[in-house]
């Protein structure tokens, strides 16, 4: 009997500590978006919306590879076992589709279900075309001139000129169950329960208040089955409410602690996860203006030269990293620029004398900030150094401050619209360096506004020869020697004033274990659980 | 009786057309609209465009304007250009969840505010006029969203006993738990109405004392809780007007109080609809909370009537 029972109890205590070693618990997450992201696949908030409702729910036929926290993410296979460029007609991409992936519903994924979704984002008379999302999709991915499907596993995308990046921008469309589309019949009821094909499923949305994401035991990877049971996300845009939350207990973790609240979240024993990601903080000039001083490279190398970096990074409590280009001086693409941008007012003040300003004639600048927005980091103080800071080498700036959405507003028109509001430079952080599509989608020079994003109206002839050939490459050793290249004229000649990079900062606490933090503006949840 | 109300109503038509007029003017002078902010700005102009014709926005702001209106008189509200969701659904659920704090928010700051100023002023210059008018004067003065992150330093942070943030779920709190999440923001938000009305009822009151009338009821002999019933009958109109005032304002939602303890009520709504140039949800809720002030209004004024005679006339 006794030996009966300890046997029972035994069992019982091993079956226990199984079962803990596969529920890994609830994560509760507080996010800095005002609302609870859109949950059609298409998730808006930008990167933030992407990182929670988009890759953990939704995949694309290319998905980042975010398992190393030691290199730039780089993209993997996901809906497409493979690719590559169709070799006779460069302009065709063929991709080849997973076999035995289901979407959360049940429903098969296929080649007339990836048709389905593009045509979801491309095709006007489709039923399911999503116009406001369409509008994401085409900005996001402008290449995609046609499709068809090749049979059940293949697919061809068209581009209109040979894009040698083209996965790379594969990534940013995600895939929906067409199904559960019919069922609903349209995208406002789709989205209360939208069935995608990832690692988590959303199993409860309530507006401006949280999403649950319950793990999905069917998952095609069984090597990236989510250890969690459950992601809680709340919006709570207040850094100061983000942080009472995580400090009386109500989250795990918050995303973008504020500077000022490091240590003593260190000190109380909350763990801080920074790492270095794709995110740049710059002033972006004006050099459509008639009499702008940055038309002179002098001036523009001069202010990059006057900018104390390293002070910058002290009054962020080492939650931001200097920037001397687009890329990092760690990156692959970074290059070997001919000026090194390390903090020298001397040297800016001659390059000012030499451009014929001076103490008596200082250059003056008037630059548009925002009060807050998405990976604006702290503008208002960071702002206010760099005005003291610049005044040593003879700057004379001025703010004009906006908000967030008339600074997207004055960005989507030339610097000289109305709706620039005369400023010389745009402090903007939506300037992502995650792959060269977006390095060329912001500074070619057919690309500037209202047709693009290329807002400081930069002209390198260098430049766009070097993304045609990047373009058109197929050598990989050449691919990259051609965007270093490029990334040199961009430093040498430079558009922008670089001043940080965030440190994608996030505080925990120590119950949140297997989080590794990629450098990239997207996460990858499967391997954290609670201890 | 019946003929001030319905004049009271009839005055508030012209009233709301105004302010939904002016509403309208108002959100259409930002630079940019909600297509702006909707999409990249590199998407196509004749994308963007296409999306600005399927919200309307393509066309004069006047013809905008009645069409809003000619659906707003047949209940529809319209669906957020932002959200895809109903209107209605969003701006009814910010609502009661603003109602929720509202409510009792009034029932303690009108309560604590009346008491208070009777009691300053029945004893008058002494310690405890001193120490009730300090307690008011702290209440108005004090920045409410500031004293929201006090409260949460110490009863969330240190003491843990409270709940920082939320509401712990959605809809009416039916459990401990749940209920839990209200007493820090309700507290918060109760400190200025029972800081102005215990102003105003301190006042009042020492004003009426000083009349002859009270004098008179002394001398025929009443007890001083009759007394202390006409005094405080004939402060009550002025203090209705103002706790009919200071409803309206709880009602619109406090965008501090609910950013500091992230609730999502109307204040928070009208925010985001701001910032998203969202015209229909933010149209919707300022002439929604524009009724519901302009009701509470008439409210109070003929509970004034009911009270006093002479406002009547």
């Amino acid at each position: 009997m006794l030996l009966k029972q300890t046997l029972g109890l035994a069992t019982a205590a091993v079956l226990a500590l199984a079962g803990s070693a596969w529920a890994g618990g609830t994560l509760r997450v507080a996010m800095t978006a005002s609302d609870v992201p859109t949950t059609t696949g298409s998730p808006d908030n930008g990167g933030e919306g992407l990182r929670f409702l988009g890759f953990p729910v939704f995949e694309s036929l290319v998905a980042w590879d975010l398992t190393r926290a030691d290199k730039l993410a780089d993209i993997r296979s996901g809906l497409a076992e493979s690719w590559e460029q169709d070799k006779t007609d460069r302009t065709k991409w063929i991709f080849h589709l997973r076999k035995g992936v289901k979407f959360h519903d049940g429903t098969d994924w296929n080649a007339d279900a990836a048709i389905w979704n593009l045509d979801r984002y491309f095709k006007q008379d489709a039923p399911q075309f999503d116009p406001p999302n369409a509008a994401v999709a085409v900005a996001r991915d402008p290449y995609v001139a046609g499709y068809r499907k090749i049979d059940d596993w293949t697919i061809e995308i068209a581009n209109p000129r040979p894009i040698s990046y083209f996965p790379n921008i594969a990534t940013w469309i995600l895939h929906v169950s067409p199904t559960q589309f019919a069922k609903t019949g349209s995208w406002a009821e789709f989205a209360k329960a939208p069935p995608g094909s990832g690692p988590f499923k959303i199993t409860e949305f309530k507006p401006r208040v949280s999403a649950t994401l319950s793990r999905n035991d069917g998952y095609w990877d069984k090597t990236r089955i989510a250890k969690l049971d459950k992601i809680v996300v709340f919006p709570i845009p207040e850094p100061t409410t983000r942080l009472s939350a995580l400090r009386s207990g109500q989250v795990d973790w918050i995303e973008v602690p504020p500077p000022d609240a490091v240590p003593s979240l260190k000190a109380a024993g909350f763990e801080i996860v920074t790492n270095s990601y794709p995110h740049s903080w710059p002033w972006v000039v004006n050099l459509a203006k008639e009499d702008s001083p940055w038309r002179d490279v002098r001036v523009r190398r001069a202010i990059n030269y006057c900018v104390n970096r390293d002070r910058l990074v002290a009054l962020l409590n080492g939650l931001a990293e200097p920037a001397y280009g687009l890329f990092k001086r760690s990156d692959v693409f970074f290059g070997h620029p001919k000026q090194e941008y390390k903090y020298d007012p001397a040297k800016a003040k001659a390059l000012l004398k030499e451009a014929g300003y001076s103490p008596d004639k200082p250059v003056k600048a008037k630059i548009m900030i925002t009060t807050s927005g998405s990976g604006q980091m702290l503008p208002l103080p960071m702002n206010e150094f760099l005005q003291q800071n610049l005044k040593e080498c003879n700057f004379d700036i001025s703010f004009e401050v906006v908000d967030w959405g008339t600074m997207l507003v004055a960005m989507r028109n030339p610097p000289s619209a109305p709706q620039g509001l005369g400023v010389d430079a745009i402090n903007n952080s939506l300037h992502i360096s995650m792959d060269i599509s977006q390095f060329a989608l912001f500074n070619l020079s057919a690309n500037v506004p209202p047709k693009g994003r290329n807002w400081p109206n930069w002209k390198n002839p260098q430049y766009d020869a070097l993304i045609d050939r990047i373009e058109k490459s197929t050598d990989p050793e050449q691919y990259i020697a051609d965007i270093q290249k490029a990334h040199e004229i961009f430093v040498d000649d430079p558009p922008w004033v670089f001043i940080v990079h965030d440190r994608n900062a996030r505080a925990m606490t120590k119950h949140v274990k297997g989080f590794v933090s990629a450098q990239s503006w997207f996460q990858d949840f499967t391997p954290v659980y609670m201890e | 009786m019946w003929a001030y109300i319905v004049r009271r109503l009839l005055y508030a038509v012209p009233i709301l057309l105004g302010v939904s007029m002016l509403v309208f003017a108002l959100i259409h002078l930002a630079p940019g609209d909600v297509v702006d902010l909707l999409v990249p700005p590199e998407v196509p102009k004749e994308i963007a465009d296409s999306l600005r014709a399927r919200f309307a926005l393509d066309q004069a702001v006047y013809i905008q304007y009645f069409a809003w209106l000619g659906r707003l008189l047949v209940g529809d509200l319209g669906i957020s250009f932002f959200t895809n969701r109903p209107v209605a659904d969003e701006l009814f659920s910010a609502l009661s969840n603003t109602l929720m704090l509202a409510l009792p928010a009034a029932l303690l700051g009108f309560s604590l505010g009346v008491v208070l100023g009777a009691l300053a002023a029945f004893n008058r210059g002494t310690w405890l006029d001193k120490a009730f008018s300090a307690t008011a004067i702290t209440g108005v003065s004090l920045p409410h969203y500031w004293v929201g992150i006090v409260l949460v330093a110490i009863f969330s942070v240190i003491l843990n006993v409270l709940p920082a943030q939320g509401m712990g779920g959605s809809g009416f709190p039916t459990s401990w738990e749940q209920a839990r999440h209200l007493i820090l923001p309700v507290v918060t938000l109760s400190l200025i109405p029972m800081g102005v009305i215990s102003r105003l009822v301190r006042a009042n009151v020492l004003e009426i004392l000083s009349h002859e009338f009270v004098g008179t009821l002394h001398a025929k002999g009443l007890l001083s809780r009759r007394v202390l019933y006409h005094v405080m009958k004939n402060a009550a109109p002025s203090a209705l007007a103002l706790m009919g005032l200071q409803f309206g304002y709880l009602l619109g939602g406090s965008i501090l109080v609910e950013t500091v303890f992230n609730w999502p009520g109307s204040g928070g709504l009208m925010n985001l609809a701001i910032f998203r140039r969202d015209v229909p949800v933010l149209s919707a809720t300022i002439l929604v909370l524009a009724t519901i002030f302009v009701v509470i209004n008439i409210l109070v004024d003929v509970l004034q009537a009911l009270i006093d005679a002479r406002m009547r006339r």
